[in-house]
């Protein structure tokens, strides 16, 4: 007998909130709050790379995939919202 | 120590999941996109203040509700491959179906947010930052496109009874694909609409 909750009370609902809830503050509070600063900015494309690594590693189940491709998609997080940032800083009014 | 070693993935427990192949073309893709995103910033470091100003003329609650949209289709599709895993085979179709009708819903939002812009008489040839909205945007939105007839597509397998424990990869491979949609439209979104 499977409990009918087991499926909808898995991490990945959790993980799913979190997402929801960064989502939000990103484009409804960090945007409105303080727009011209670079801090929010940078604020808003970190908030950007936590959630693609948590759709990577939970939702693409690449937690239990082998080491190889692991590290390359975690590379991908680090090294585009890396360049993006760096373009943004050195473009800063 | 046995109690550890279980607890412990090792390389010859840990797998992919989905087709290898898939993978492959979700790598390039991303890859595509990465190079999308630095010519982005190398165009905006030329011209800010165009860019900026551009920006201000995006909604950017369309851009928010989509993202809400995706992650929420996202997670749908998660929990469509647990069903599946847990031989829950009946439940598989429903969450499917929930994760396409979303997929249509961000399909129906961008059409609308188009057609604002075209009618404001904002298109690509504006100027370079709403070139490369319309081109980023819409090469994503192909994505989605493909992404939600794939969706239907595996509804309908599901609903055969496709699709259990015996039986995941074509889903796992669908999941795949379909999430780096979301994650794509996750860095887009903010790169567009949010930074300046």
């Amino acid at each position: 007998m499977v409990r009918p909750l087991t499926l909808w009370l898995s991490p990945a609902t959790f993980v799913w909130v979190i997402l929801m809830l960064a989502t939000c503050a990103s484009t409804w509070w960090l945007k409105s709050g303080a727009s011209t600063s670079m801090v929010a900015t940078a604020a808003i494309l970190v908030i950007a790379a936590v959630k693609v690594r948590l759709v990577i590693i939970h939702f693409m189940e690449l937690k239990d995939a082998p080491i190889k491709w692991r590290l390359f998609f975690e590379a991908w997080v680090l090294v585009f919202p890396g360049i993006v940032l760096a373009g943004f800083w050195f473009a800063r009014g | 120590m046995q109690m550890e070693m279980s607890h412990t993935l090792t390389e010859n427990t840990r797998r992919l999941p989905g087709d290898p192949g898939v993978w492959l073309f979700v790598g390039a893709d991303m890859l595509m996109f990465g190079l999308f995103f630095s010519s982005f910033v190398v165009e905006r470091s030329k011209h800010p203040d165009v860019f900026n100003l551009s920006q201000q003329s995006l909604n950017f609650n369309y851009g928010g509700i989509n993202t809400l949209i995706l992650l929420t289709s996202s997670w749908f599709v998660v929990l469509a491959v647990h069903a599946a895993k847990m031989n829950r085979v009946k439940l598989v179709p429903h969450l499917l179906a929930a994760a396409a009708l979303c997929g249509l819903a961000f399909c129906s939002l961008k059409v609308v947010e188009y057609t604002e812009k075209l009618s404001h008489g904002i298109s690509m040839l504006t100027n370079d930052f709403f070139m490369y909205y319309f081109i980023l945007t819409g090469i994503h939105f192909l994505h989605v496109i493909a992404g939600t007839v794939l969706l239907f597509v595996l509804w309908k397998k599901a609903k055969a009874g496709k699709y259990g424990s015996h039986n995941v990869l074509g889903l796992e491979s669908g999941a795949t694909y379909w999430h780096m949609v979301d994650l794509l439209w996750i860095v887009l979104f903010p790169l567009l609409y949010l930074m300046r």
